[in-house]
């Protein structure tokens, strides 16, 4: 008999989301999957090309609709990636949807040939991103993607935090004349948005203004930095920054660099710290010569440990205890703006 | 299916399409010797077959090429990219005194097949990508109820890549008659002979069990190569034409010889090469 599973907020943190007016929204796959099928009865163009991933991309309401508009070639990642490149050349608008672990993985190629240099408007939909599969174990974790993408011309990579960010991605991504990786996961998140958007393109989100640090996360992350913000603030008087950063690429080199006038800055993110979020932010205060004192919150250079997504996040301090307390050591230990000066 | 306003159903142009097969080749190694690189032997193994398709079969010119009905033509096999840029100039798409700056710095003309390029409809080179981008083309046309036809060169030594199983699979799931595949079969690869390598055979039974029309014909026979791409599909099933070519057609020294696959030849080869070419010309000419 298997353990229940940890939830991802312990009481303290649910505490502090109440505190927050947090409103549980749902999963940010679910909302992929309902937005998909919105702008696809719009539009006859709009295609979602599935490799045995219907069901877990949310997307059997969509097939059931739409049966002319989803295209299924099986378990085979490669050729989804062509295919799709293929429907985008003839001028559809395609969602290629498969687990992000597969898709930026064994069809890497495709994506930087067929997708990114042929500039084939696809856009590529990791979901289950990260650790989102928890104890199935690292072959269904995606910890590279960010790292490989970004290492590849022309595709937008996309990572938005909730519901609403999710909506607007997915609306950006189908107005967008060029290749784009939308990635989120499968698990229920907090509202951190009362309005739709309106962002543009590269723009990132600030949720929280603050002075003492600031707390730079994409993705599934972002709550989770909203709650320690929260804390620290409760506890120790710590005014923190907090900004969504959904554009992974193009990056929103401005809000970095004014955030990082706070003195002291973190990353957080779903992904290896190599290469990611926290690398980027890195290279960006680097070369603005902007002195930080700075820290990169993710997992380590190592297989993750076995368990649920929450279980990973917790032991990797990806989490509202964890980020308080990697703050706490990054401003020494003050417990009071006052006294880090 | 409309015939391209450039067909001509006339015999007596097979001769001049043969003048012109042979004026490719020349082209071609002009091309590749002043680059000092390129690939030689897949690119006169293949360059019947392009002559068909840009002459007789495809309904693509330099004036339709921004209208979605007309047809696709990816060269998966990108490498043999001389071939296509050849074929190119001649139909039009841009000068040919262009092609001076192959692989030269800042030039445009890449050493494998790029949009960049006028007439080149998808950036290829990684082998096996370009059959599964086909599908995708072909559904879309489907979808749109289009005419147009899509088609594919594939190497006989690419068939190695799994991603064209899974491709060659979807496209007879989908029973997309609009797809041809063609095979430039060689036998040749880098290593050596492809049987010997990882051997594919048998092709024809292979694609056969998949699902596929397989046809077979002489790569370098222009008026069977224009028969078996210009038959109406068989209904929702995709074609694959097994074309068997020499590499290195069309030079005596090159021909069927490994080392040719990217061999750039010195200046004895290349007046020799050329002298043998000229020397068919000749002889077409003198028979015309």
């Amino acid at each position: 008999m298997s353990a229940p599973a940890a939830p991802m907020f312990t009481p303290a943190a649910r505490q502090i989301a109440e505190r927050l007016g947090l409103r549980p929204g749902r999963a940010n796959l679910e909302v992929f999957a309902d937005t998909l099928l919105e702008l696809a009865r719009a539009d006859r163009q709009v295609l979602a090309v599935t490799s045995d991933s219907r069901g877990s991309g949310k997307l059997a309401p969509f097939g059931q609709a739409l049966p002319q508009q989803i295209v299924e070639v099986g378990i085979a990642e490669q050729n989804l990636v062509g295919i799709a490149a293929g429907l985008a050349a003839a001028g559809k608008n395609v969602f290629a949807v498969s687990p992000a672990c597969f898709l930026t993985a064994r069809s890497l190629e495709q994506i930087k040939n067929d997708v990114a240099y042929s500039d084939n408007a696809v856009t590529l939909v990791g979901i289950s991103a990260g650790v989102s599969y928890g104890a199935l174990g690292s072959t269904h974790h995606s910890l590279h993607d960010l790292a490989a993408l970004r290492a590849i011309n022309n595709l937008d990579i996309v990572v938005p935090a909730d519901n609403a960010e999710t909506r607007w991605a997915v609306r950006f991504a189908a107005a967008a004349q060029h290749p784009v990786y939308l990635r989120f996961g499968k698990a229920p998140q907090y509202d951190l948005h009362r309005d739709e958007l309106s962002a543009r393109r590269g723009e990132s989100i600030v949720l929280r203004r603050g002075s003492d640090i600031a707390l730079v996360a994409t993705g599934e992350a972002v709550t989770h930095a909203v709650l320690a913000a929260e804390e620290l603030a409760v506890r120790d008087g710590v005014s923190s920054t907090v900004i969504s950063v959904p554009f992974i690429r193009p990056l929103d080199t401005t809000a970095i660099v004014a955030a990082a006038g706070c003195g002291a800055l973190i990353t957080i993110e779903e992904h290896m710290v190599h290469g990611g979020l926290g690398e980027a932010c890195a290279a960006v205060l680097l070369e603005a010569a902007v002195r930080v004192r700075f820290r990169r919150i993710g997992i380590p250079d190592e297989y993750t440990v076995t368990g649920s997504q929450a279980d990973i996040f917790r032991h990797y301090g990806i989490s509202m205890e964890g980020i308080s307390a990697t703050a706490r050591a990054l401003l020494g230990g003050a417990t009071s703006r006052s006294s880090v000066a | 299916m409309t015939e391209p306003a450039f067909m001509s159903s006339a015999a007596e142009d097979f001769t001049a399409l043969a003048l012109k097969s042979l004026q490719y080749r020349r082209h071609l190694l002009e091309i590749i010797k002043h680059a000092g690189a390129g690939h030689t032997g897949g690119g006169l193994s293949c360059i019947d077959i392009l002559n068909v398709l840009y002459n007789r079969i495809l309904n693509v010119t330099p004036g339709n090429f921004s209208d979605p009905h007309r047809d696709r033509y990816v060269q998966s096999k990108g490498h043999c990219v001389e071939a296509l840029y050849v074929v190119l100039a001649d139909r039009g798409f841009f000068p040919a005194s262009e092609l001076q700056t192959l692989c030269q710095y800042r030039s445009h003309f890449v050493g494998h097949p790029t949009r960049k390029v006028p007439g080149v409809e998808q950036n290829t080179g990684a082998l096996g990508h370009g059959l599964s981008i086909c599908v995708g083309l072909a559904l879309a046309a489907r979808m749109d109820q289009s005419p147009s036809r899509i088609m594919t060169l594939l190497g006989d030594g690419e068939l190695a890549e799994g991603s064209n199983w899974e491709a060659a699979m979807a496209a007879a799931h989908y029973g997309l008659g609009n797809l041809t595949a063609i095979v430039d079969c060689n036998t040749l690869q880098i290593t050596g002979r492809t049987r010997d390598v990882c051997s594919n055979e048998p092709l024809d039974a292979k694609f056969g069990a998949f699902g596929w029309d397989v046809q077979s014909v002489d790569g370098h026979d222009l008026t069977a190569l224009a028969d078996v791409l210009s038959r109406p599909a068989q209904p929702n099933k995709p074609r694959l034409v097994i074309a068997h070519t020499i590499k290195g057609r069309g030079v005596s020294f090159m021909e069927d010889v490994g080392k040719w696959h990217h061999g750039v030849p010195n200046d004895a080869e290349y007046a020799q090469a050329l002298a043998e070419i000229d020397g068919a010309m000749a002889q077409i000419a003198a028979v015309a």
